[in-house]
């Protein structure tokens, strides 16, 4: 199965938005980065490897270390302001579809 | 995953479009959008509750809304005049929210039946211009960002 890796969802990730506040101060290797969680290292390298694949990261080889950066610019498209006007009607939405489903017709319009 | 509902906003371009799929026969989809009190229970949130004034779903009806926030506070209120009103299939309306500088936005409204069970909403919003249709957009996206914000900042104070 392939998982399209959208800037969307890897910023819905609590943990991985805590891993961008502190990446966007300055660069970090994995480790420093996974020092700052109680998070298993694998599972720090998961997020890692989702924010680098949707581009919110990039990675720079020093010396022997990998650094992390952070992506001004691809968080700029995130910013770009639709995806929260798209939340708010998704939540309004899908309350509707729930008060509707427990929606008692009065009249008799059979079979629902 | 995907994402049920879906917005789409050329650039440049002063209209948006809005659609969603719904495990709901089209009837009631409908409905939802016609009557009162369900779009009031829809509409409203945590943080405020929507109320008609007044609602007339018919060609050449009009309609007023407004919504109070958690004190009772009318936050905001908006209305507009029913254009076209065909059950289970088209509402175009207007919509206006009052002393704003948002202008008046076009709405049309499309219900399709996809089978007995599910069914489909098309928005069209049409807006005076491409500067208003982008500070509308803007408007969840400034108060998103904020309770992101703080959500962030809870997650890194954790953290220490």
């Amino acid at each position: 199965m392939i998982i399209r890796r959208d800037v969307f969802q890897a910023i819905a990730d609590p943990t991985r938005r805590a891993i961008l506040v502190l990446v966007a101060t300055q660069s970090m290797t994995a480790g420093a980065i996974a020092a700052n969680f109680d998070t298993a290292r694998p599972t720090v390298s998961k997020h890692l490897q989702i924010l680098t694949e949707c581009e919110l990261l990039e990675q720079e080889q020093t010396g022997r270390e990998v650094f992390y950066h952070f992506n001004p610019k691809k968080m700029k498209e995130v910013a770009d302001f639709i995806e929260p006007f798209r939340k708010m009607w998704d939540d309004r939405f899908d309350k509707l579809e729930n008060i509707m489903k427990k929606y008692n017709p009065d009249s008799n319009r059979g079979k629902k | 995953m995907e994402r049920k509902t879906k917005v789409n906003a050329g650039d440049g371009q002063q209209d948006i479009v809005i659609t969603r799929e719904f495990n709901l026969p089209l009837e009631l989809l409908f409905k939802a959008h016609a009557e009162a009190e369900l779009i009031e229970q829809w509409m409203s949130h945590e943080y405020g509750t929507t109320k008609f004034v007044k609602l007339e779903s018919r060609k050449h009806g009009s309609w007023q809304m407004e919504t109070t926030d958690a004190q009772g506070k009318v936050a905001f209120r908006a209305n507009g005049v029913i254009h076209e009103f065909v059950p289970n299939q088209k509402i175009t309306r207007t919509f206006e929210m009052e002393h704003s500088p948002f202008g008046v936005q076009l709405e049309l409204y499309v219900f399709e039946k996809l089978s007995d069970d599910t069914s489909k909403l098309t928005m069209h919003v049409i807006y005076e211009s491409v500067a208003q249709r982008d500070q509308v957009l803007k408007l969840p996206f400034s108060q998103g960002l904020n309770m992101a914000h703080n959500r962030l900042q809870d997650i890194v104070s954790k953290l220490k």
